[in-house]
């Protein structure tokens, strides 16, 4: 019964019947909310970034302590309970900037604390961000290497 | 020497069609409690438990812990409500959603009487009735303890995500239920009485969506109350109601559609204690689930309804998914399991 590939009809219909009556997500409604809300985590970010270039920082050197900045937010708001919360409400909206990325890595660092410092929090800590830190890097690699290869003079366009 | 073996006639009286065991003796639910936690208390069905605890972890130091506190303070209302003490009970049957079922078995460490520990997912709790239905009617026992709990901080951090994780949840998600119940049977002659179980068949019908448990368990609940209409010749009528454990409004509907093609119209006496114990409102989407979901509506809920003679007769069937973390991220899909259990007044 019910290997992968060789599913009976009776199974076929009956997933056809839940995906034709299941309640779907609004998505003209979460793609505002996301919208509105990313967009208001950027300009936090953006009013941090001016802050900096006004110190003297050239926006390239600004970019680093807007990041700090963000993450520290991302980290705290998480701590309080907060950001879970706003998640709920913005989906992607939250998700998706480094504040989200902070949320990922701190929420199970808060949450397997029970398990001590290195099986709960050393060994948890990335169980979510962890595979975006994989292939995060991978893909830098890749594209680094692609780099090298036409702007380094290997290859001649 | 033992008296002779009696051979099967004994059994046979007793099994009904295929799945189905009508009990010989008339097994009374001595006493019922419930406990849970802030947002089932701030549900509808809130002013109908023995206790809210608001705090999750109930004063320990780990959430998992906090639930099996539960359990053991259910356990106490129980035994105090049905005036009884260890002395008299011969099993506990309980289980629970966690790894190893530590929430029942760590709060059976306090318990000095012999334990099942069950693990049937959301169907533990009428797993438990019926084995111990077969244990009474079976002269194993005269008196036993059944137990069920679920909790959802212990639930989202097992089988979803950190609790803190900003998430947004899917519309045909679920809410676990944080609580734990227990019940008391034994045996007499009147009051509201086991009278009879149909023992559920994993039931898979390839969903794989683990934010979708309803469609996952609907077909197993279709599968048992057809069985048990089948095996009986009883039809929905029977029944004052028909209760599913934690099915949630899609899976609801969709147990209620396929019954009915099936010619069992069970919609007007049909509910589903996953739709019964938070509001809309609550953002719990299409309703509660765990362990708990179907003990404490029982126990809280439609056991004192019994008891008053509200209602005469009810079927219920708490259902569970069947799966781990390891097997949906192993790419498996979902199998599941619903077991009927009925109970009347005498």
């Amino acid at each position: 019964m019910a290997l992968k590939g060789s599913q009976t009809p009776k199974q076929q219909e009956y997933q056809r019947r839940v995906q034709q009556n299941k309640p779907k997500p609004s998505v003209i409604r979460n793609v505002i909310v996301a919208f509105i809300v990313g967009g208001a985590i950027c300009v936090v970010g953006q009013v941090a970034l001016n802050f900096f270039s006004s110190l003297g920082l050239s926006s390239k050197e600004a970019a680093a302590p807007t990041a700090v900045v963000m993450v520290t937010l991302g980290a705290v708001l998480t701590g309080l309970g907060w950001y879970d919360e706003l998640g709920k409400f913005a989906g992607a909206g939250s998700a998706v900037p480094i504040t989200g990325f902070a949320n990922s890595i701190v929420s199970p660092a808060l949450e397997f604390k029970r398990e001590g410092f290195i099986l709960g929090v050393g060994a948890r800590m990335f169980v979510v961000a962890g595979p975006v830190l994989v292939y995060g890097t991978l893909t830098a690699v890749l594209l680094g290497f692609v780099y090298w290869l036409v702007h380094g003079g290997v290859i001649q366009l | 020497m033992v008296s002779a073996w009696r051979g099967d006639t004994a059994m046979k009286e007793k099994k009904v069609g295929k799945q189905t065991y009508l009990f010989n003796q008339p097994l009374p639910i001595l006493s019922t409690a419930g406990v849970v936690g802030k947002k089932e208390g701030e549900g509808p069905l809130g002013t109908y438990f023995d206790e809210v605890i608001n705090d999750p972890l109930y004063g320990e130091k780990s959430w998992e812990m906090g639930e099996s506190k539960m359990v053991q303070r259910a356990i106490d209302l129980a035994l105090t409500k049905a005036n009884t003490t260890y002395g008299n009970l011969d099993f506990m049957f309980g289980g629970d959603l966690l790894n190893q079922i530590i929430a029942a078995s760590f709060a059976a460490r306090h318990v000095p009487i012999p334990f099942f520990g069950l693990f049937g997912a959301c169907s533990t709790f009428s797993e438990a009735l019926a084995l111990a239905g077969i244990a009474l009617d079976g002269d194993f026992a005269s008196q036993v303890l059944v137990t069920a709990s679920s909790h959802y901080q212990t639930a989202e951090r097992q089988f979803r995500y950190p609790t803190e994780l900003g998430v947004q949840r899917k519309p045909t998600a679920h809410w676990t239920v944080t609580g734990a119940a227990a019940v008391i049977i034994g045996k007499g002659t009147s009051g509201v009485v086991l009278t009879g179980i149909t023992v559920g068949q994993v039931i898979d019908m390839g969903i794989k969506d683990v934010n979708d448990m309803g469609s996952a368990m609907a077909p197993a609940a279709i599968d048992t109350i057809r069985q048990h209409f089948e095996d009986t010749g009883r039809g929905p009528e029977y029944y004052d109601v028909i209760i599913t454990g934690d099915l949630g409004s899609f899976g609801k509907s969709l147990t209620a559609n396929i019954l009915a093609e099936a010619g069992y119209d069970i919609d007007k006496n049909y509910t589903d204690c996953g739709v019964l114990i938070f509001n809309p409102e609550q953002d719990t989407h299409v309703g509660g689930s765990g362990c708990a979901c179907s003990a404490v509506v029982f126990a809280n809920y439609f056991y004192p309804q019994l008891v008053q003679g509200v209602y005469r007769r009810i079927l219920l069937v708490s259902t569970g998914a069947l799966l781990s973390p390891t097997s949906y991220q192993q790419g498996e899909s979902i199998p599941a399991i619903a077991h009927a259990v009925v109970i009347e007044t005498l």
